[in-house]
């Protein structure tokens, strides 16, 4: 236990305020996701992150958004696991064939209001794999898609900064 | 050297039984040597390959026209030998390999599904990466198959597949998926279990089949390479480069030795990348939260050094055909030395507080044991193998460059079970941090990348690499005006998903999530 309480003194805490690798700073995108989460969602926004078909990159980065540098629920973010607790689905594809009626009852298990936000390049346009036989392509060929985060994967950044500004186009649209 | 040994009295044998082998020069396939055999003679085969001891590697299809060519790889010692047989496209009907390798059955039933080779005496006839979105009578390999399919719309769901089920006072079912509760990838579990206890688990897969198999005909070399990079997005660089081996070798180019050792120090930082995520996310799935913030911080400073040196945090599209699309500099090669002597100094007191918490002892010794003999039967690799006695590695076993005369140290133990595939994962960080050090210091100067000469129509190459699952398999056929003509990539996957199923009996409920990590199978690259 003595080691244990050691490592996290001697550790500290290492979330980032402000990065050197990215721009804008990470705290500054924070704070404006806090801001819009309070006045929009009572100070919570509970994802619930569906992978459609992706080749587990993107989960990969958004599982990042947990860990300790970029700390996303401190902004009032959290991840649930029950699509029935969620404000936005967070969907990564392309959208396999296979996987279609399964989004399509995740997004129906959604309450309104809801927000959808496509990640990545193949969640965005079908990326590498397209529309074929076993690929829908994008999440917007299966359900209704409020944005898109591009990357392949989008770093924890560009996700923190999608989510910030579906919230801020979902306010201007008075939706 | 003995690898022929073993090679020659096997085929000795072989003729003893009044199988004809034809063995044929394919120096694309090379180190794998390979043999001819008539269709009737098939399962035969796969019975004397067991009696001498051979591990079943993979198996694929090619629609040729008249004809369909069915391949089978195999391993002992090191040494590769690839199977092949024809069967008429009208009569495709074949011997499976299922009744003396279990590794076989999910293998034989993709390849069912997907090019139609019937297998007369395989135990479980169900399909498997079929699910709805084509009918039975298609068969999306075969040439007459058009990519965009005839797909039902919208694709009805996999809801009339035909689970095992158990009866009994007191069983219940419980079915999980294919969306799960956390940000993982999907598939479907079937658990029947009495109280905590799991009686039996059916795993049921196949729902992000991309059609990768389907979509890489047609592309060149630089789009397949891409392609291949995205079967398993943690697996990007040692995926890209089996596809890329593949097809160097078809081309018979001559690689450049810094691009290779590039390769490497990128592959290996995909695998300290992976094992550091997993290791903090077994002990985050038995509530060692401390473990998870620890591992995960680290990973995240490796991963940001991956992206200063190479361009992109998972080293994606980096691997390129006829070399590597990015070299490093004095400072990359700096930075990755000082970053590897600060994580051994913290890795070294995280490890022991691992090892001796009695909690996580209490959780993970004993937990999901996997025997020996289980593991061998089931063909497992990497860490799910070597904590169960099966040594096998790529890089140490059939080295390739620049893996050769390394020296490479593979952690085996037999306790098989939850604690001890985490500590094959500590002692392989280890491992990679020598290698990359060695590789750093013996960087060879020159180029990172020749062009690669597009070669004949019909030419076909091998890939074979470690990745950090284990070993990774691609073939590759070229076809007219160096485009693709077949590309399929064997993930690992589809040796250890089916040692989940095994290893989780007898275990609780509560403890499949930990026992599913310390596997960590991968579902896009086994769906395809």
């Amino acid at each position: 236990m003595l080691r244990i309480l050691n490592k996290i003194q001697r550790i500290g805490i290492v979330t980032e305020r402000l990065p050197k690798i990215e721009e804008p700073a990470l705290d500054e995108i924070g704070a404006q996701l806090k801001d819009r989460i309070g006045e929009l969602f009572g100070g919570s926004l509970a994802i619930r992150e569906v992978d459609a078909g992706s080749c587990n990159g993107c989960e990969l980065e958004i599982h990042a958004l947990n860990n300790p540098y970029y700390g996303i629920e401190r902004f009032g973010v959290h991840f649930v696991a029950s699509p029935r607790h969620a404000d936005m689905l967070l969907v990564t594809g392309p959208v396999s064939r296979h996987m279609e009626a399964a989004l399509r009852r995740t997004y129906d298990a959604t309450p309104e209001p809801k927000l959808v936000i496509a990640v990545g390049e193949c969640g965005a346009n079908g990326g590498e794999f397209g529309v074929s036989y076993a690929s829908c392509g994008a999440v917007s060929n299966v359900i209704p898609v409020d944005a898109v985060i591009r990357g392949c994967p989008p770093t924890p950044l560009d996700l923190m900064r999608g989510i910030l500004e579906a919230i801020g186009r979902r306010s201007s649209s008075g939706k | 050297m003995t690898t022929n040994a073993w090679m020659t009295s096997f085929l000795g044998r072989l003729s003893l039984r009044e199988i004809n082998v034809q063995e044929e020069p394919a120096p694309g396939l090379a180190p794998a040597r390979l043999l001819k055999i008539g269709a009737g003679d098939w399962g035969h085969f796969a019975h004397e390959a067991r009696n001498q001891d051979c591990r079943w590697v993979a198996a694929w299809g090619e629609d040729n026209g008249e004809e369909l060519t069915v391949n089978a790889a195999f391993e002992k010692d090191g040494a590769y030998f690839i199977a092949r047989t024809q069967v008429k496209r009208a009569t495709p009907i074949l011997p499976s390999h299922t009744p003396y390798y279990v590794a076989a059955d999910r293998p034989e039933r993709h390849m069912q599904d997907m090019l139609g080779v019937v297998f007369t005496d395989h135990p479980d006839p169900r399909r498997w990466t079929r699910h709805r979105a084509w009918k039975d009578s298609e068969f999306p390999l075969r040439k007459d198959f058009p990519t965009a399919g005839h797909p039902p719309a919208p694709t009805p769901p996999n809801d009339n597949y035909r689970f095992l089920f158990a009866h009994g006072s007191g069983v219940y079912e419980i079915p999980v998926g294919p969306v799960h509760a956390g940000i993982i990838e999907p598939g479907h579990f079937r658990f029947q279990a009495v109280g905590e206890t799991v009686l039996n688990l059916e795993e049921r897969l196949g729902y992000v089949h991309k059609g990768i198999e389907k979509i890489a005909e047609g592309r060149d070399a630089a789009g397949l390479a891409r392609l291949a990079g995205r079967v398993s997005g943690d697996s990007t660089v040692a995926h890209a480069w089996a596809a890329c081996m593949a097809m160097e070798k078809a081309a018979a180019i001559e690689m450049p030795a810094r691009a290779l050792s590039l390769r490497a120090i990128m592959a290996e930082r995909e695998r300290v990348a992976n094992h550091l995520g997993d290791i903090g996310a077994i002990c985050n799935d038995v509530s060692f939260t401390f473990a998870f913030y620890q591992f995960g911080r680290l990973r995240e400073l490796w991963q940001r050094l991956s992206r200063e040196a190479f361009g992109h945090r998972f080293m994606m599209d980096v691997v390129v055909p006829g070399g590597v699309a990015a070299d490093i500099g004095d400072q990359a090669s700096a930075a990755m030395q000082k970053q590897i002597v600060s994580l051994r100094r913290e890795l070294a007191g995280l490890y022991n507080i691992v090892e001796d918490l009695p909690s996580l002892e209490d959780r993970l010794d004993t937990t999901g044991y996997l025997a020996p003999d289980a593991a061998k039967a089931f063909g497992a690799l990497g860490y799910v193998g070597r904590a169960s006695g099966v040594a096998f590695d790529v890089r140490k076993h059939a080295p390739y460059a620049p893996y050769q005369g390394m020296n490479l140290e593979v952690p085996v133990f037999t306790q098989g079970d939850v604690a001890t595939r985490v500590e094959v994962r500590m002692r392989e960080i280890l491992a990679s941090f020598t290698l990359i050090e060695k590789l750093l210091a013996d960087l060879p100067a020159g180029p990172v990348h020749v062009a690669l000469t597009s070669p004949a129509a019909g030419t076909e190459g091998l890939g074979l690499v470690e990745g950090f699952r284990g070993e990774i398999l691609a073939y590759v056929r070229f076809g007219d005006g160096g485009r693709i003509a077949r590309y399929f990539p064997r993930d690992p996957s589809w040796l250890t998903w089916p040692t989940l199923e095994k290893l989780v009996r007898d275990n609780i409920v509560p403890d499949f999530p930990v026992c599913n990590k310390s596997v960590n199978g991968s579902y896009s690259g086994h769906d395809l």
